[in-house]
Formats: structure tokens, sequence, C-alpha cells
């Protein structure tokens, strides 16, 4: 038996389950890859977009008034809410359409749940004049009007995906379906480190700059490496921007913050670690959300960016081996955590961020004064609001 | 020992004429209905049976196996049933029966568990579309130990991966006729003749081509091609309708002789 390929797996994770068709496509996209970020005067325009653009570096924000309420170690948040568009998203569209435009590819098609990833999209391609579509669930066009209304406003075309359970699962089938009938001229950019190989690997090198920037602003301002952190975790790419860097950092103590939606003990969450098993899904081996015959289970969570049944497989593999902890975070947590940033920083979080801040609550107050926490601050609120206006009214999704 | 599928295949070949492969969702519109579908197909002429494992996630998949998949889950249909219903089959057929499923079904199932309950099921082949070569060897040793012929699709985009694809390739080799996924094309690319050729030139295996196969027209377009065709959402979509009228072998019946006449 021919040795397997082991580059495109970490440990067991991950890997390239997907139809022959694409199989090709992957492989060149890796070449691809490789060349470009070895290649300084493309990495050089990737840093150029990321300043002048993007609005790189953004802030690492020391939240003292959030510290003196929790009572423990000094909270430091990574202020990925400032970036245009709003969120962690933006980083890694950015290197992959750079990459797309590279390889003369002239269609670029991307999956969104929360639509933060579909409305970069939208976005970058727009600034680049470059062919748009998006595919969304139909559950979270509703939920997330203002950022379909976004998407079309910057020109991108958004086809809602009416079949499974109509989210994030759904659409990123229907892109991958896309991407099997046009892979001669069509850019697949995936939204999380998630997906066959080399995806998890492109999407965590184009979010590290979250931790490299973490990591020489923290040394900036005391003096040496945090203690702990901690971002939400749906896919998982803004916790694996943060986390990467940091991996060596043996004394640096991770947390990747779930959605438990109605809690683990229901049917309704996303607790991919808590409560999944190993499995396949999307072209990755990783944890899932499955019965006992494969079959891929519905999941729930508030927040549309974070209610996917599986996680990227770095994730796996931080879990397998310990050097990540994955906690998980209610709905009702993630709102109190909204309203704690919300009203005691002027800060209104993102839905799935406020889950980190709802793990922060817990943590915090069992740590030192001397210790240092960073919270990836992944997104800014404004596109919740709708949720967060019926779910104040008394309503909640998925009850 | 000959496999079923190798020796339908020989004797088609005596014949001279082409297989005709007919894909089912199983469950679909219930398993008693997938069960007399396959007795009804053999005697309309049809050489092979894939039975499809309905996937909450079928990426290879259009709408129509799609949906079809979505009901059959619906109705609980599961791999037990399956293998029970393959089973109850190989008392009546010796129609070769190949398992069409994602990955994700087997790893989860266990890939022992789930080749043994094809061995003694009575299963010949199974096709995987999700696990291409890189990806095969957590069930190829398995397969060939048992002797259930593990089919490898080759795709139009495979190029330099072909000779890779059919090395150690049992069975047929599935030639996916274009890019996308299952279901209807309004035609064939002028490229497919070339695509079919290339292949030929890697294997004496049997080449059976699929995905916009929709009917006797298409059929006979490629027949010169191939060994054999595999019609799948056709065949759904008349199942369908046939389920409305409350008869599906009707409505079946009829469509595979036209398929087995141009064959």
């Amino acid at each position: 038996m021919e040795i397997q390929n082991t580059k495109s797996k970490f440990g067991q994770f991950g890997g390239q389950f997907v139809p022959e068709t694409l199989m090709n496509a992957l492989i060149e996209l890796e070449r691809e890859f490789e060349k470009a970020i070895a290649d300084e005067s493309f990495m050089e325009e990737y840093r150029y977009y990321l300043k002048e653009y993007v609005g790189r570096p953004n802030p690492l924000y020391f939240a003292e008034n959030l510290t003196r309420k929790l009572g423990g170690g000094k909270i430091y948040l990574k202020r990925e809410d400032l970036n245009h568009t709003g969120a962690h998203k933006i980083n890694n569209v950015l290197g992959q359409v750079l990459l797309a435009r590279r390889m003369g590819k002239k269609r670029i098609i991307a999956e969104t749940g929360a639509g933060q990833h579909g409305v970069a999209t939208a976005t970058v391609c727009a600034m680049f004049d470059l062919e748009c579509e998006v595919f969304m669930g139909v559950e979270d066009v509703e939920r997330q009007s203002l950022n379909v209304f976004k998407m079309k406003m910057l020109g991108a075309r958004v086809n809602p995906v009416t079949s499974g359970t109509g989210t994030l699962k759904d659409a990123t089938n229907e892109a991958i379906r896309d991407w099997v009938a046009n892979v001669d001229d069509t850019f697949y950019v995936i939204g999380s480190v998630v997906g066959p190989h080399p995806y998890p690997t492109i999407v965590r090198d184009f979010q590290r700059v979250i931790g490299d920037e973490v990591k020489e602003q923290i040394l900036a301002k005391e003096g040496r490496l945090p203690d702990y952190l901690v971002a939400c975790v749906g896919g998982g790419s803004n916790a694996m921007g943060l986390f990467y860097p940091f991996a060596d950092d043996k004394d640096v103590k991770m947390f990747g913050v779930e959605a438990a939606g109605l809690g683990v003990d229901t049917d309704k969450h996303a607790a991919t670690i808590a409560k999944g098993s190993i499995g396949v899904i999307h072209g990755m081996m990783t944890y899932v959300l499955q019965d006992d015959y494969g079959q891929i289970m519905p999941v729930h969570s508030i927040s549309a960016g974070l209610d996917y049944p599986g996680i990227g497989p770095q994730h796996a593999y931080y879990h397998s081996t310990g050097r990540v902890s994955y906690v998980p975070a209610t709905d009702t947590e993630a709102i109190e955590g909204f309203e704690l940033l919300t009203k005691s920083e002027g800060i209104i979080p993102a839905l799935e961020s406020s889950h980190a801040i709802a793990y922060l609550m817990k943590l915090a107050p069992k740590t030192s004064k001397d210790d240092i926490i960073v919270v990836c601050l992944s997104g800014r609120g404004d596109k919740d609001m709708n949720t967060i206006m019926k779910y104040v009214g008394g309503e909640s999704y998925g009850k | 020992m000959e496999s079923r599928i190798s020796e339908k295949f020989s004797e088609l070949k005596k014949d001279g004429r082409k297989a005709l492969i007919a894909y089912l969702t199983c469950g679909y519109p219930d398993m008693e209905a997938t069960y007399s579908l396959v007795l009804e197909a053999e005697k309309a002429g049809v050489d092979i049976i894939e039975l499809g494992i309905p996937y909450s996630d079928p990426l290879a998949d259009g709408p129509i196996i799609q949906a079809a998949s979505e009901k059959a889950l619906e109705k609980g249909t599961n791999i037990d049933m399956i293998f029970d219903m393959a089973g109850k089959l190989r008392e009546k057929t010796q129609l070769p029966l190949v398992i069409m499923t994602y990955y994700n079904a087997v790893f989860r199932y266990g890939a022992e568990k789930f080749l043994e309950g094809c061995k003694s099921s009575g299963i010949d082949g199974l096709i995987v579309p999700d696990l291409p070569y890189e990806e095969k060897g957590a069930i190829s040793e398995i397969a060939k130990n048992n002797g259930t012929d593990l089919i490898p699709l080759v795709a139009p985009t495979s190029e330099d991966r072909i000779s890779k694809l059919v090395s150690d390739a049992s069975g047929f080799v599935y030639c996916v006729s274009s890019k996308g996924v299952t279901g209807k094309r309004s035609g064939f690319s002028e490229g497919l003749a070339d695509f079919m050729e290339s292949v030929r030139k890697h294997t004496e295996l049997p080449l059976a081509i699929g995905f916009g196969i929709s009917n006797a027209d298409a059929a006979r377009s490629v027949k010169d091609m191939c060994d054999g065709v595999i019609v799948g959402s056709a065949i759904i979509e008349r199942i369908g309708q046939g389920a409305a009228k409350g008869d599906v072998a009707g409505e079946v019946r009829p469509f595979l002789k036209t398929l087995r006449d141009a064959l």
C-alpha cells in the first residue's frame, strides 16, 4: 500500500474527502498557495491591503472596566471588530482573493452563515472587480437580512439554499457542488479553517495575523506573553488565527468556546467537541455532530456564525492532544456576555464573540490579578441587532 | 473466483451488449418499493443495480437524488435496513448489487463491520464518491480481502491521475461524464470521447459512464465509448412521479425498457 499523504493531515484529522473532479484543483491550489506565501511580493501586497484597506494592525485594548468587574487577571480585547466590514473574516478573504487573482480566476464563490464571510467576500470582489456568488442557507438569509442586503449592494449574487437544514452546513455543500461544476474558472473562497486540504492551512495562514499581532502588542504593553487566550469556535478561524502563533508557547493556556445553544444536554446546540464524534464533513475528517449511521445532525445556536456541526481539523487535533481546551457557552450565557461587554466597555460585540466573553466571565474571576487574558473579539454586533431585539422581546430562536 | 460484476460484463461482451446500470435511492419512496424495484429492474433488462444509501450531505449529488435522500431519511432508512434488504434480494436474484455511499456512513458504521455487512448480504461492489485515491487506503485492503469490488471514479479533470486511479481497481471503472454533480445534462462535451479513450489506455476493466444520462438518446450517444451506462436521477424522477400516482413500477418499467433497447 502506498504511504498516505500526511501533509494534508493534522494527526488523523483533515484530508481530502471530496469528489475526484476536485482533486487536481486542490493539488493546484496547494501548489499555488505555497508559491504565493513564499513570494515576498505577494505577501507585501497582502500586507499592504491589510494595513490600508482592512485597517490593521487593530488595537489590543486593555478592558479596564471589564477587568475590574470580573475581579481577576488583566483582560485585553483583540479588536477584530474594528476591521473593515466588521469582523476577522476579511483577513482571510483578502488573502484568498489575492491568490485567486494570481491564479487568473475570474469567478469567486463563497458560503456564509452569519453573512460576515459573505460580506467580506463581496467587498473584496467589488474592490477587485470580480464576479461573486454567495451561498447562504434560507434560515440564515432570514435572520441576517442586513448582511444579505449589503452583499447585494456590493454586487454579489446571493443564492438561498433550501436543502437540508437551510443553514451554513448546507450552504457549504452547495458551494462545493458549484465548485465541482465550475472548477476551471472558479475560485472557492472558504470562510473558516475547514474543508478539504489545503483550505484549513490556507485560512489559518491568512488569519494568523491576529495572533502574530497580539504577540507583538502584548510584549510591548506587558513585556511578556499572556497566560490565557480565549476565542469563540464555530469552524474556528478567529480562534485558530489567535492560537496558532502561540501553539509552541506551552505556558499559554488556550480556550475555544463552542456554541451550546439551549444546552449540551438538549438537542439544540452546536457543541461539536463536547457532543460530537470523529467523522467526515465538507471534505475533512474532524469532530462532527452525527448519529450512529453517520448522518449529520441539525445544529442550533443563537449565533448564525457558530451554527456549524463540524470544526476545523486543526482544532480537532489540538483537542486530541490537549493543547487547547474546548468549552461550551449557551445562548443565554452568550447574551449575558453581550450585555456585560456592551455596558461595561461601550463595545457591542457580535453574538459569536459574545460566547468568548461568556466563558471569560467564568474564567477571569478564578485568575489572579497578575494574570493576563487575551480575548479575541472576532466581530461587532451590528448584524445581530434583529436577533437581540427579538431576544430581549422574549423570543428565542429554536425554542 | 470472478466477481458477479466481472462475470456480468464478460457475459455482456460475448453478446455484444452494453451494461445498463440503474441507481436507486434506498428507501425512496420506502424500502418495500426499493426491494420490488430491484426485481422489476432485472425483469426490464437492467444488468447491475446501484443501491444508494441516503445521506444527509450528498456532496456529489444533484437536487433530484438529494431530495429523494431527504425523503428516505425521513422514513428512517438506515444501513442495517439496506443490508437486510440486500440479503433478502439475494435469495431471489443473482443480479450484481453495488452500494453507493458517502464515506462518513462507512467510517461511522465501522469500515470492517460495513464490509462484513456487504459480504454477508451479497453486495458485490462499493462506490464511495468522496473517497479519492489519496484517502481510500482506509478501506481498500478490507474490501480486497472480503472480495468486494471497490469501484473508482474517474473524472474528466483527472488527467495525469487516471493511471493511478485505475491501477488497483476491480469490478468496473465509473467514468464521470462531465464536471458537476449527478443529474440531467443537455448534452455531453466533445471531450467525452477523448476522455474515455484516455481511460481505456490505462485499463482493461469495463468502463461505465455515469452522471447526466437522462434518456435513451443520451444512452445511445455514449454507448460506443464504453461498456456500460449508469442512470440515476432520471430513474429517481420517475419513481417520484410513480409514487405520486400510486404505481411506481408502472412508471419506471417502460423507461428502463427504452434504455435497455438503446443499449
